[in-house]
C-alpha cells in the first residue's frame, strides 16, 4: 500500500495532501473529543492506534508467494467511527516514511487517504450495513477489518493507476495490473485480519463492555461472568 | 459476542490463523531463480514503475536505514511499540473491569 517516496508526479502529490488534510485535522478533534470522554475511551482509543502500529510493521506471507501488511485500521473505525483513524493511521505511516523509508514524505498524502481514510471509512460502511439487517457482532467486525484492508490496497491501485496509466489501455489497463499485483495477495491477508478482529473485540467485550455499549458496537450489556 | 468466557472459540481462531498462514507457505510458488521468497508488493510495485513506466523518483527519503539488518530492528521498534501500548490497554481495561466487578453491579 505504502507508494515509495518520490514515486508521485508532484501534481498528484500535491492533490492528495489537499484531499487528505480535513479529513486528519477533523480526525485529530475527534480523537481529542473521544479521549476527553472517560478513561476507558482513551484506553481503547490508546489500544486502536496500537494495534496498527504493531499490524501494520508486521509483513505476513501469502499464497501468491509474495508479502504485504495487514492495515488494522477496522478495529477503531468500528469502535468510534473512522475519523479517528485518520489521525491514528497518519502518525503510523509518518513513523515509517521518517525511520524506514518506507512510504514517503512526499507520498505521504496519497498513502494516508488509502490507508487512514478509504480503508475507515468502507470497513465502517460494511459494519454499518451489517448492524443494518441485524448481523451477528463477529461477523460484522470481520468483515469492516477485511473491508478496510481490501480497500485500502485499491485504492493505491487507483493512485498509481491515475499516475501512471497504460500506454495502450489508458487508465483501466493500469488499473487492472495494479489490482492484480496487490489483490491477490491481499485477499488472505484480508481474512486473517477479519479473524484477528474477532479475537479483539471479544476480549473488548468481556474487559470494556459497557464503553462498547455507549459506543454503539454491541446493543446490551452482555452478563458479567461469574468467576 | 462472546457472553462467556469461550475459550474454545478463542483457541479455534487463533488455530484457523495458524492454519491459513501454514496453507499459505506451503501452497506458494517457489520464487524463481535469483528472487527474494515473498517479496513485498510494495516493492514490486515500485520495480514495475521502474521498469515499465520509466518512473524516476523526485525526492528521495531523508533516511534510510540502510543496511536489511537495521531496517529489521526498525520494523521490530515499531511492533515493540505498538504491542506495548496495546498490551498496556488492554491491561489497564481488564483491571479496571475486575475492580468495578468486585465493587459490585453500580
Amino acid at each position: 500500500m505504502h507508494i515509495a517516496e518520490g514515486f508521485l508526479p508532484p501534481l498528484h502529490a500535491a492533490a492528495w495532501f489537499v484531499v487528505a488534510t480535513p479529513f486528519v485535522v477533523h480526525g485529530a478533534r475527534a480523537v481529542v473529543r473521544e479521549a476527553r470522554q472517560s478513561p476507558e475511551n482513551k484506553l481503547l482509543l490508546a489500544a486502536a492506534g496500537a494495534f496498527t502500529f504493531v499490524l501494520s510493521a508486521i509483513k505476513l506471507p501469502s499464497v501468491t508467494g509474495s508479502s504485504s501488511h495487514p492495515t488494522g485500521t477496522g478495529a477503531g473505525a468500528v469502535l468510534f467511527g473512522p475519523p479517528v483513524m485518520a489521525l491514528l493511521g497518519t502518525i503510523v505511516l509518518l513513523f515509517q516514511a521518517l525511520l524506514l523509508a518506507h512510504g514517503g514524505l512526499t507520498t505521504l498524502g496519497a498513502n494516508v487517504f488509502a490507508m487512514a481514510i478509504a480503508g475507515p471509512w468502507a470497513g465502517y460502511g460494511v459494519w454499518r450495513l451489517i448492524k443494518a439487517v441485524k448481523g451477528p457482532t463477529w461477523l460484522g467486525v470481520s468483515l469492516a477489518m477485511a473491508t478496510a484492508n481490501l480497500t485500502t490496497y485499491c485504492v493505491t491501485s487507483v493512485q498509481l493507476a491515475l499516475a501512471y496509466p497504460d500506454a495502450t489501455h489508458g487508465f483501466w489497463g493500469a488499473l487492472a495490473k495494479f489490482l492484480g499485483l496487490f489483490a491477490p495477495t491481499q485477499l488472505p491477508l484480508s481474512v486473517a485480519e477479519g479473524i484477528l478482529g474477532v479475537l479483539l473485540f471479544g476480549f473488548f467485550a468481556r474487559v470494556a463492555a459497557p464503553e462498547l455499549v455507549r459506543l454503539g458496537v454491541t446493543r446490551e450489556v452482555p452478563r458479567v461472568q461469574a468467576r | 459476542m462472546f457472553r462467556r468466557a469461550d475459550w474454545l472459540i478463542g483457541l479455534g481462531l487463533v488455530a484457523a490463523l495458524v492454519a491459513l498462514f501454514a496453507i499459505s507457505m506451503t501452497l506458494a510458488p517457489p520464487p524463481t531463480e535469483g528472487a527474494e521468497a515473498f517479496a513485498g508488493t510494495d516493492a514490486t510495485v515500485t520495480e514495475v514503475l521502474t521498469t515499465e513506466h520509466q518512473a524516476e523518483p523526485w525526492f528521495s527519503p531523508v533516511f534510510e536505514p540502510g543496511s536489511g539488518e537495521v531496517e529489521a530492528g526498525l520494523f521490530a521498534l515499531q511492533a515493540a511499540i505498538g504491542a506495548g501500548v496495546l498490551g498496556f490497554a488492554l491491561g489497564s481495561l481488564r483491571g479496571r473491569a475486575a475492580a468495578a466487578r468486585e465493587q459490585g453491579p453500580g
